[in-house]
């Protein structure tokens, strides 16, 4: 469960520029199942994503992850708590060029230390689980649109997360691929990861897995 | 003064370092004045990573002040040959009266910069960050160390002057000069050996204590405080003589030629770690009772001190050995 | 503690990876940094090396000289100076020295001529130089005509080289005997061109100096560590001004690595991004930054310094020996020993690494405090 509670997030406080992504919001939100964060661009969406992964933290209100009070640990521990509890999905998918898909699984579990042969064997697996063993060793900008996004799967579950992050995954691909990307996120949600996604797809928020769509405009519940 | 690489490189380094220390001091001086963890506002933010420049910043000078603690003691080595008189480092230390303050200002800043260091790392383990204030307190107490070292050391290299005569340790630490070098070089070999294993034996049983009860961590840090001390003399008065094997030749830095094997790498580097790390354990004792810490010092301090402890005995084994395997008899046969 | 060095080991090889990505960008960084790195350690390794191959020759040179003054130039000695030292104690060994110079017209050079104490040549037989023996174009066996002081032509046979090891020294010296010296250049029988004195306790050399002043009057006692000490100090002088000289151009190297720090490319921002947004920390991102500082300095270091290495060791400083030696006619074709301490790495460090890392603390933390969320805007 995760409890939003007066959460705001302004950006420039204070300046001509001024902006508030997020106004007084007050949420509960469900730690399985597929939520979707929905709502047209600049609505806040992504901006609430953030807080909720904790790459961001509020300008004022608070946020509790299972009754445990984030958003006012410091960067240092709110990294933490991100690559142990979220895994993310991007937009572009945001692969480093130049390394290879096996190096890009791998490097969330960098700062963790583990073990190098058990990360690589992990990292195997899921590559083998998402159908790119042969694309292992080859570098992340060989690949297509489709391994390009199973790759950025597999880096979100390599830290074994409870919780799956995806802003907007379908804003590049086509319907076939968006459709296939649904099927699997609809099965690591059976395998009991929750999943938060913002999307203005209707593809996505009105699929029939998802269980719980909250719409947002202007930085406040539509 | 002379104008030689080395100099040039010990005056710009410091000057450098007590540059990047007044930075890290002003920085400070804004996360005293503004912090505040429970805002999330982005000044706040802007502290909080402005904490990761001012660890860093504290970190390189501390490497850079080890280091130039080293090249300070090479190049007054080297120099000792443009003075007459002086035939190792401490004649040239001995040249003015701003060498000793300038080495001992070094290792001050050395310490000072280690237990920071050690201080700053257990409070980074509390998310709520206990020590922000007396960290950033202490760092304003660091800075104006670094600016009299730098200005100590500018003095004695101006007033270097290599017409002078000046004395070498042969008579700065015979027994027959004055003041405190003659007089801890005059102390009986016999008497500041036994000290030294006397505050060794002290040292075990506090460390050991603190150790295994996480008890007393005041205490050992106080003691190995100490410890650097008697063993800084029983290096001068004692194991030298031994190292040497020469009644009279006191010097703490001949040990590092390698006419005696380097010897006194062995001897410093382990006596310097270890009184570094118990002096941060002690210093992160005063805090042991923040309720966000108080688990990570029971764990922290103690582990500190075995690593401490492990360096003390490198130190005494090294010393130890070097005793016995002399050939010189001062204390009859043991 | 292992996962401590795990990480480390992790940073260390993504930042390598990193490295490797983008040779281009670091090649002219490298370059820059390992020709003031060049530079500096050339210079330091060729002095260091003069410095030790004088202090080695000097070693065995006499403790005291005595010189006679004449109007305050130096004149030649009398031979009964010798008895009158003889009551000075603490004076060991005593002898009377005869040397001189020689100006050979047919290579435009000055020879030093000296009579050796130990092992003179045989009447009529050299030793020479290798300098000297270069600039005729002469070896063992030949003979060298040279025209006396009294307009005479004397020829001598060239019985040795001198060893090649003491060049910097023995280059334009040439041996003889004593007979042969003073008969050369027509040298009164009573006189030495200067007296040498052993004094076994080092520390009464000042005292004899002092003595050997009120007794004779019109003598002037060398000491030699007073040479040596001439010496450090002009070698330490030259080489502390060319670093001077140099300062400029490490100000130059700060600016540049200052400018490369922060001048990321729009890719590199992105993948900081992006790595903080999967879970890296900023101190994570700080330490593989300057992992990646580290390996550069390293590299750039170990070049410049093993390019300075061949420079000064195989070709004899050939860039600025001009600069450093001092110059004779009968130029020494000297070859510097090997010869590698702490004092001088330690001052390349803070000539190159150190100034590197603080240009560049600053923009690696702008780099590192990237916002996660950033990848997401």
């Amino acid at each position: 469960m995760i409890r939003l509670d007066a959460v705001s997030k302004v950006y420039n406080q204070g300046r001509h520029n001024e902006v508030w992504a997020v106004r007084d919001l007050r949420l509960e939100l469900e730690t399985r199942g597929i939520t979707v964060l929905k709502g047209p661009s600049g609505s806040g969406k992504t901006s609430l994503l953030a807080m909720l992964g904790c790459l961001s933290r509020p300008s004022s209100g608070r946020i509790h992850l299972e009754g445990r009070l984030l958003s006012n640990l410091p960067e240092r521990f709110m990294t933490q708590v991100r690559r142990s509890t979220f895994g993310f999905i991007f937009q572009r998918f945001n692969l480093i060029r130049g390394l290879t898909v096996l190096e890009n699984v791998m490097l969330p579990a960098y700062p963790l230390a583990p073990d190098p042969g058990r990360l690589r064997d992990q990292a195997l697996g899921l590559l083998r689980q998402f159908r790119l063993e042969e694309r292992a060793h080859n570098k992340s900008e060989w690949l297509s649109g489709g391994e390009a996004q199973r790759t950025a799967i597999c880096r979100a579950l390599i830290n074994d997360p409870a919780i799956i992050i995806a802003d907007e995954p379908t804003a590049n691909l086509d319907s076939q691929l968006s459709r296939e990307l649904l099927t699997l996120i609809g099965e690591l949600a059976d395998q009991g990861k929750g999943i938060l996604i913002s999307s203005h797809d209707p593809l996505v928020f009105d699929h029939a897995r998802v269980s719980r769509v909250v719409e947002l405009r202007d930085g406040r519940l539509a | 003064m002379p104008l030689t690489p080395a100099i040039l490189a010990l005056n710009l380094a410091s000057l450098t370092q007590s540059l990047l220390l007044v930075l890290a001091a002003g920085f400070a001086i804004q996360i005293l004045r503004h912090w505040d963890l429970s805002s999330g506002s982005e000044r706040q933010l802007g502290l909080e990573r402005r904490t990761y420049l001012i660890a860093t910043l504290v970190a390189w000078v501390f490497g850079g002040n080890l280091l130039s603690l080293l090249l300070f003691v090479y190049n007054a080595e080297q120099l000792s040959t443009q003075f007459v008189g002086a035939m190792c480092a401490t004649g040239v230390l001995n040249a003015n009266p701003w060498g000793w303050p300038t080495l001992g200002l070094k290792i001050s800043l050395f310490f000072a910069g280690a237990a920071w260091l050690i201080l700053n790392g257990v409070d980074n383990q509390a998310p709520d960050y206990p020590l922000v204030r007396p960290k950033y307190a202490l760092l304003l107490l660091i800075a104006p160390l670094a600016l009299a070292e730098v200005t100590a050391q500018a003095l004695f290299f101006t007033a270097l002057n290599p017409d002078l005569i000046t004395s070498c340790c042969g008579s700065l630490f015979s027994p027959e000069g004055g003041g405190v070098a003659a007089e801890i070089a005059g102390l009986d070999p016999a008497v500041s050996l036994a000290a030294l294993a006397l505050s060794g034996l002290a040292l075990l049983a506090t460390g050991l204590r603190y150790w295994r009860r996480g008890r007393g961590g005041g205490l050992f840090a106080l003691l190995a405080a100490l410890t650097f001390g008697i063993a800084l003399t029983a290096i001068v008065s004692g194991v030298a003589l031994y190292v040497y094997e020469h009644p009279h030749h006191h010097c703490p830095f001949c040990l590092l030629k390698s006419g005696h094997d380097f010897v006194g790498y062995g001897l410093y580097v382990p006596l310097f770690a270890a009184t570094a790390l118990a002096l941060g354990a002690g210093l992160m004792e005063v805090w042991r009772s923040a309720p966000s810490l108080k688990a990570i010092i029971a764990i922290r301090g103690p582990r500190l001190a075995g690593l401490s402890l492990i360096l003390f005995a490198l130190f005494y084994g090294l010393a130890t050995w070097l005793v016995l395997r002399s050939n010189l008899l001062l204390l009859g046969p043991i | 503690m292992i996962s401590f060095l795990r990480r480390q080991g992790y940073l260390l090889e993504y930042s390598l990876a990193s490295l490797a990505r983008r040779p281009g960008k670091h090649l002219g960084l490298v370059l820059v940094y390992a020709t003031l790195v060049f530079l500096l350690a050339s210079t330091l390794l060729f002095t260091q090396s003069l410095r030790q191959e004088s202090a080695l020759v000097l070693a065995e040179s006499p403790e005291l000289i005595v010189q006679r003054l004449l109007a305050g130039r130096h004149d030649l000695i009398p031979a009964s100076y010798l008895e009158q030292l003889g009551t000075i104690r603490g004076v060991g060994e005593r002898y009377g020295r005869l040397w001189g110079y020689f100006y050979d017209p047919a290579v435009r050079a000055n020879y030093t001529l000296m009579v050796p104490r130990a092992a003179p040549p045989a009447a009529g037989e050299v030793q020479l130089g290798a300098g000297v023996a270069r600039a005729r174009g002469l070896s063992p066996g030949d003979y060298l005509s040279l025209r006396s002081a009294r307009g005479e032509p004397f020829s001598f046979r060239i019985a040795a080289l001198l060893p090649a090891d003491t060049e910097l020294v023995s280059s334009d010296l040439m041996l003889l005997n004593a007979q042969d010296f003073r008969r050369f250049f027509d040298f009164p029988a009573d006189r030495f061109t200067d007296i040498v004195l052993r004094v076994r306790n080092p520390v009464e050399v000042r005292k004899v100096a002092e003595k050997i002043s009120l007794a004779l009057p019109d003598t002037r006692p060398i000491l030699r560590e007073e040479i040596l000490r001439t010496y450090d100090a002009v070698f330490g002088w030259r080489q502390g001004l060319v670093f001077v000289l140099l300062t400029g151009a490490m100000l130059a190297f700060v600016i540049f690595a200052w400018d490369r720090a922060s001048g990321l490319s729009g890719e590199e921002r992105r993948e900081i991004g992006i790595l903080k947004a999967i879970g890296w920390e900023t101190g994570d991102v700080l330490r593989m930054k300057f992992w990646e500082g580290a390996a550069l300095s390293l590299t750039a270091f170990l070049l410049g310094y093993l390019l300075a290495y061949v420079h000064v060791f195989h070709f004899a400083a050939v860039l600025f020996a001009p600069v450093l030696k001092g110059w004779a006619v009968l130029y020494p074709d000297f070859r510097p020993v090997p010869f590698v301490d702490g004092l001088q790495v330690a001052t390349l460090f803070f000539f190159s690494v150190f100034p590197y890392t603080v240009a560049t603390i600053i923009p690696i933390w702008r780099a590192a405090i990237t916002d996660p969320d950033q990848v997401m805007r």
